[in-house]
């Protein structure tokens, strides 16, 4: 799949402002006076701006209220209205919390609760797709809550916390890379079943020189030559690099450079998510797959 | 509203014949021009005549290379558009509601005016039956052609899809496939018609006939034409003698 920039941001900065509000609801985090301030502005702000920046991948941004009609059957529907309520609900929490003081618990659990199943629905815009296997697996709404969790308690300063759950998290990543190579010759999808014409079939003329709006968007391959490079770098800048930095004696500029770190691993890893990501109408052109 | 209906009264669709169909892309130049005369957004084309052109088609024909068991590859060509599925998934991830199922004939449309070319409807389509307009941002696909199917300012002959109408091999065929007695139903019933990636679990409506086993013997008159003058006579035959000898 094409790994748009839009998408990226979107996914990545939401899950780390969600993340991060989630563990201001259960307060793992100081909620009240300027270090509340500081902390929830930046909880909003990362929030905001991903999801400000998923409407850029829209043809038609002007129509984007339009998104708001469909929850009964569309998770795309279901994560515009669980943000939106995961953002109110935080919000009142975090006004009570900053302005007046007064920290009300039960609502930043429910804060935080909206915050996760927020990031949940984000992942099952993906996570529901057939077409695409690798996608399709309970593991990918599970990375992108860990991933929020993850970055929620990092940002959060929770140093020992973070320090295990890079690890766990890294580890996890690393098996998920590892069973969805396999997903796609097991999706039971191949050349034969697309086209009806027996097993000894291959593609002989495209129905175009060029390229079109499926090859551009579906039958994106840049990535599978360097997948175990990437994959590697990956693996180090996101977790191996942020956790031994946490455990190195604290300091503000070490855990600074160790979020840096993260992120910076965590872009490589949603570009990744998107750009290994097959799509079956490669079956129709000739893309090689399993 | 992107929830399924129920029940379709009819599922009106298309039979491909891949035995039949010659390659000549004339569908999908037929569909291209009427798609950009008439309902919707124009099929639009980006960089048209420059380096680089792309453009929205809703109809795409590719090739294969098939290799039987025995005997030499043949090459079938692979008509392809939207199946309107039963169970559509382009549908029901829809988050505006401008993917919709007719209940009254199973056509699958795009309301252009709610759409906001999220895309999503592509990702979810195992086919490729959905593009982008280039020019426009909103998602195309083959609409069956409904602006003639129920047209009566058209011509009987017209009123069915113009990929249809204008196959010169005759190798698309239009109707309504829930009813067991159409044509379409009786040539899927002797055919073998099949569905395309059936594991998808979307029940398309579209159904394709598999090419007929070809005869074992490729040319019928080869045995009857013996071949002519083996050796050379005349001229070329000392032509050929006097080479041979230097």
């Amino acid at each position: 799949m094409h790994p748009a920039p839009s998408l990226i941001a979107f996914t990545v900065l939401s899950g780390l402002g969600f993340g991060l509000l989630a563990c201001l609801g259960l307060g793992l985090a100081p909620t009240e006076r300027w270090t509340g301030t500081v902390f929830f502005a930046l909880g909003f702000g990362l929030a905001g701006t991903g999801l400000l920046s998923s409407t850029l991948h829209l043809g038609h941004p002007e129509r984007a209220l339009k998104a708001f009609t469909q929850w009964r059957t569309s998770w795309l529907s279901r994560e515009a209205w669980l943000a939106c309520a995961t953002l109110a609900v935080a919000g009142l929490y975090a006004a009570l919390a900053v302005l007046a003081g007064l920290t009300v618990a039960p609502l930043g659990w429910l804060a935080a609760a909206l915050c996760l199943v927020t990031v949940g629905a984000t992942s099952m815009i993906y996570g529901q797709l057939r077409t695409v296997p690798r996608w399709h697996h309970w593991s990918t709404p599970a990375l992108f809550v860990g991933f929020a969790v993850t970055g929620g308690i990092l940002l959060a300063g929770q140093v020992t916390a973070a320090a295990v759950l890079l690890a766990l998290l890294g580890v996890a990543q690393f098996l998920a890379w590892r069973a969805g190579d396999r997903r796609l010759a097991a999706s039971g999808s191949t050349v034969a079943t697309a086209t009806g014409l027996g097993p000894r079939v291959r593609l002989f003329e495209p129905p175009h020189t060029g390229g079109n709006y499926l090859t551009h968007e579906m039958v994106f391959q840049v990535a599978r030559r360097h997948a175990t490079k990437l994959r590697s770098i990956a693996l180090v800048v996101a977790f191996i690099a942020p956790a031994v930095l946490l455990m190195l004696p604290f300091s503000h500029a070490l855990a600074a450079a160790a979020v840096v770190a993260h992120v910076a691993g965590m872009v490589l890893i949603r570009w990744l998510f998107f750009a290994e990501a097959e799509h079956v109408v490669g079956l129709y052109y000739g893309r090689p797959v399993g | 509203m992107t929830a399924l209906p129920n029940r379709v009264e009819r599922k009106l669709g298309l039979v491909i014949d891949l035995d039949t169909c010659v390659g000549c892309h004339a569908c999908v130049t037929a569909c291209k021009g009427w798609n950009t005369e008439n309902y919707g957004a124009p099929l639009g084309d980006a960089d048209a005549y420059g380096a680089d052109p792309v453009g929205a088609f809703l109809n795409r024909i590719h090739s294969f290379e098939v290799t039987p068991d025995e005997g030499p590859a043949q090459v079938v060509h692979f008509p392809k558009s939207c199946l309107h599925c039963d169970d559509a998934p382009c549908v029901t991830v829809c988050p505006t509601g401008a993917s919709y199922k007719r209940s009254e004939d199973g056509i699958v449309l795009v309301n252009e005016s709610d759409c906001i070319g999220c895309g999503l409807c592509a990702w979810a389509c195992p086919y490729g039956a959905r593009e982008q307009d280039p020019v426009e941002k909103v998602m195309k696909k083959c609409t069956l052609c409904v602006d003639r199917i129920y047209n009566d300012n058209l011509p009987e002959v017209d009123r069915v899809p113009a990929c249809v109408r204008t196959c010169p091999a005759g190798a698309r065929h239009f109707g309504d496939l829930s009813d067991p007695d159409s044509d379409v139903s009786r040539l899927v019933a002797e055919r073998d018609g099949m569905d395309l990636m059936p594991e998808q679990g979307t029940a398309p409506v579209n159904k394709y006939l598999p090419p007929r086993p070809k005869d074992a013997e490729l040319d019928i008159l080869a045995p009857l034409l013996e071949p002519v003058a083996e050796t050379p006579r005349g001229l070329l035959g000392w032509l050929d003698r006097a080479l041979e000898k230097l």
